[in-house]
Formats: structure tokens, C-alpha cells, sequence
């Protein structure tokens, strides 16, 4: 439900680093975005795409990895990967053990760029 | 055909709104004005707890209010009516506030002369959660209607909030809401979260949350 600002982040910081090296097209960005991010990858493309226009990443594809939600048992500290839907409900597959802190999930990283 | 290169980025996206969160709160550390930053789903009854604080507060706090709406100034109105410095952000469409917004908010009010400033978030459970506000305290509010499962639809708001106040609990008799579960599934997402239940209708419940309130701010300001 956010992806307009979120966007208008992501394309600042691509054309500042597409200036800082001399980038004439941006092809791709790649991102990490945790799983528990309600982002919808169409829309940030397609929010892109219209903000985008006319700058050197116009046409440049968004390639989103999801990272995993990954949780550590309260009891045993054990880390496991688990589920949106599970959060309410944890269960470590280790010692069976309820409730955990989450380590990962929340990620909004831009990782690389394919430019030329 | 020009060869492509790889430029290594490794910037967090939302790094300039990390960056000026942190710039309020240290600014509020100065003047000692503690932010509490209200989230909840339309309706669930922000603006009337926010009555009812003021009502129970007034007296022994300096309070200020930043209102947060997509398109309307309703809730400004209601609590400047009161007495209170409050401040109308209209969001203009955006689904939550972000720390710019809140700079600007903040502003507009003297926040040197407030000692708890409270910020009524855009009525939404999912963006809210995602955009640092700047506030020393999340506090959040589920009510009755809305029903048990919400921390399994909106895990992440439930876990960033220090309190969650459970609203509307004159319904309760008449709804298949449990309490025990809703306990059971938020503190899995959020052991250290502080849970009270409240009805701003008929009052039941407020003084725990005025208390709550008291006590933040005095450990906030250093006197305990």
C-alpha cells in the first residue's frame, strides 16, 4: 500500500549512484525486501516506470529477492525460518518452544544495478 | 554491444527516513517532550482516547496533538476545541505518516513548551508499521469489533509497538472476540509488549493507560 514512497526512494538513490559512476542506462535493480513487507513487486514496477521517465533508469527491470522471516526460540535459541500466517502461533521445530524475536523479514535494501 | 557493469549499491531504502527519525528524537530528548506515536485501524478510536487523555491530563501535563488525515482537518477541530495545541497534517492521499511529515508537524507546534506530544497516525494497520515516525513510544489500539485475528493479518504492527490497548471492551459481551487468544497470539509476535484493556465510551479502563502514560513520561524525563 506504500510502494509510491518507497519507490521514490528506490529511484533516488539509483540516479545518485547512476551519476556518481557515469551510468548512461540503467538496466535492472536488484532488491531485497523481506517477506514481511506487504509490497506488491507489480506496483513498485509499475510505480517506477511512471516515475522513472525521461532519467537514465527509464526501462530498468526490479528484480526483488524476498528474504526469508527468520525467528530465534526464546527458550532454546534455535533461529528457523517461518511464515507470515505462523507469527501468531510459533512453534520451534527444535524444542517446541512458543514465542521467538524475529531476526529478519524487514529488509528494504537495494543490493546492486545492472547499468551500462 | 556496450558491455553491462555491475555497480554495488547496499543502501537501505528507507535510509533518509531512519536518518531524520533519529534527528526527532534526539531534538525531543532536548526540550524533554516525549512523542507517542498512535497507530490503529479507522475507527477503532484514536481520536477518542485521545479526548479522554486530555480530559484526565490536562492539568498535570502540557500536551500537544499532531493529527494525521489523508484529507480532512475533523479531528484538529475536536482536540483544538479542548484547549490543546494540536496540528492538522493532511496527508494528501499517502496511506501513513513519514518522519518529514511529522518534522513539519513538530514545527508547527512549540514543542519546547509540551511535555508529551501525541501523534494520531493515518487509520491503517499495515503502512504505519513500516515508516519510523520519529516517536519515543508506539502504542497501537485493536477494538472489540475488529476481532482476534488481527496479529495474524498484521503482524508487523503488533510488533513494533510497546503498548497495545484493546478498545471498545463494553462489546465484548456481545462478540465472539476472546481475549485470552488475542493475548496468546500478540505476545508470540511480541513478548515485551504491554497489553490493557480500555473503553473509551464508558471509561472503564482509562486510568491504566493514564498511569502508563505518567509513568513513560517520567522515566522519559529522567525522574525515575
Amino acid at each position: 500500500m506504500h510502494e509510491l514512497p518507497i519507490t521514490e526512494s528506490i529511484l533516488k538513490i539509483v540516479l545518485k549512484h547512476a551519476e556518481t559512476n557515469n551510468v548512461r542506462q540503467v538496466m535492472a535493480i536488484h532488491l531485497q525486501v523481506g517477506k514481511l513487507s506487504d509490497l506488491e513487486d507489480e506496483w513498485i514496477q509499475r510505480y517506477f516506470d511512471y516515475l522513472s521517465k525521461g532519467t537514465v533508469a527509464q526501462g530498468a527491470k526490479l528484480k526483488i529477492e524476498r528474504t526469508p522471516i527468520m525467528v530465534q526460540c526464546d527458550a532454546c535459541s534455535n533461529s528457523y525460518e517461518t511464515e507470515v500466517a505462523k507469527l501468531g502461533d510459533l512453534v520451534c521445530p527444535a524444542c517446541g518452544g512458543r514465542g521467538g524475536t524475529l531476526l529478519s523479514g524487514r529488509e528494504y535494501y537495494i543490493k546492486e544495478m545492472e547499468v551500462q | 554491444m556496450e558491455n553491462i557493469r555491475l555497480i554495488e549499491v547496499k543502501e537501505e531504502i528507507l535510509a533518509d527516513n531512519i536518518k531524520q527519525a533519529a534527528e526527532i528524537r534526539e531534538r525531543l530528548r532536548k526540550t524533554k517532550t516525549m512523542l507517542v506515536n498512535l497507530m490503529s485501524s479507522p475507527g477503532s478510536g484514536k481520536t477518542s482516547l485521545i479526548l479522554q487523555t486530555i480530559a484526565n491530563l490536562k492539568d498535570s501535563l502540557r500536551l500537544g496533538v499532531i493529527e494525521a488525515d489523508i484529507d480532512s482537518t475533523v479531528d484538529a477541530e475536536k482536540v483544538a476545541a479542548r484547549g490543546i495545541p494540536a496540528v492538522q497534517l493532511r496527508t494528501g492521499g499517502f496511506c501513513h505518516l513519514d518522519a518529514t511529515m511529522v518534522t513539519q508537524g513538530i514545527d508547527a507546534l512549540a514543542v519546547s513548551d509540551l511535555d508529551l506530544v501525541i501523534i494520531e497516525n493515518v487509520g491503517n494497520l499495515v503502512c504505519p508499521a513500516e515508516f519510523d515516525t520519529g516517536a519515543h513510544k508506539n502504542v497501537m489500539i485493536l477494538s472489540v469489533p475488529e476481532g482476534d485475528d488481527k496479529p495474524l493479518k498484521y503482524p508487523l504492527m503488533f510488533s513494533i509497538c510497546d503498548l497495545l490497548l484493546i478498545n471498545k471492551v463494553d462489546y465484548l459481551s456481545l462478540s465472539d472476540f476472546d481475549s485470552a487468544v488475542l493475548r496468546k497470539r500478540v505476545l508470540a509476535l511480541n513478548p515485551h509488549i504491554t497489553i490493557l484493556e480500555v473503553s473509551c465510551k464508558t471509561g472503564v479502563g482509562i486510568e491504566g493507560w493514564i498511569d502508563w502514560l505518567k509513568r513513560e513520561v517520567k522515566i522519559f524525563r529522567g525522574l525515575k
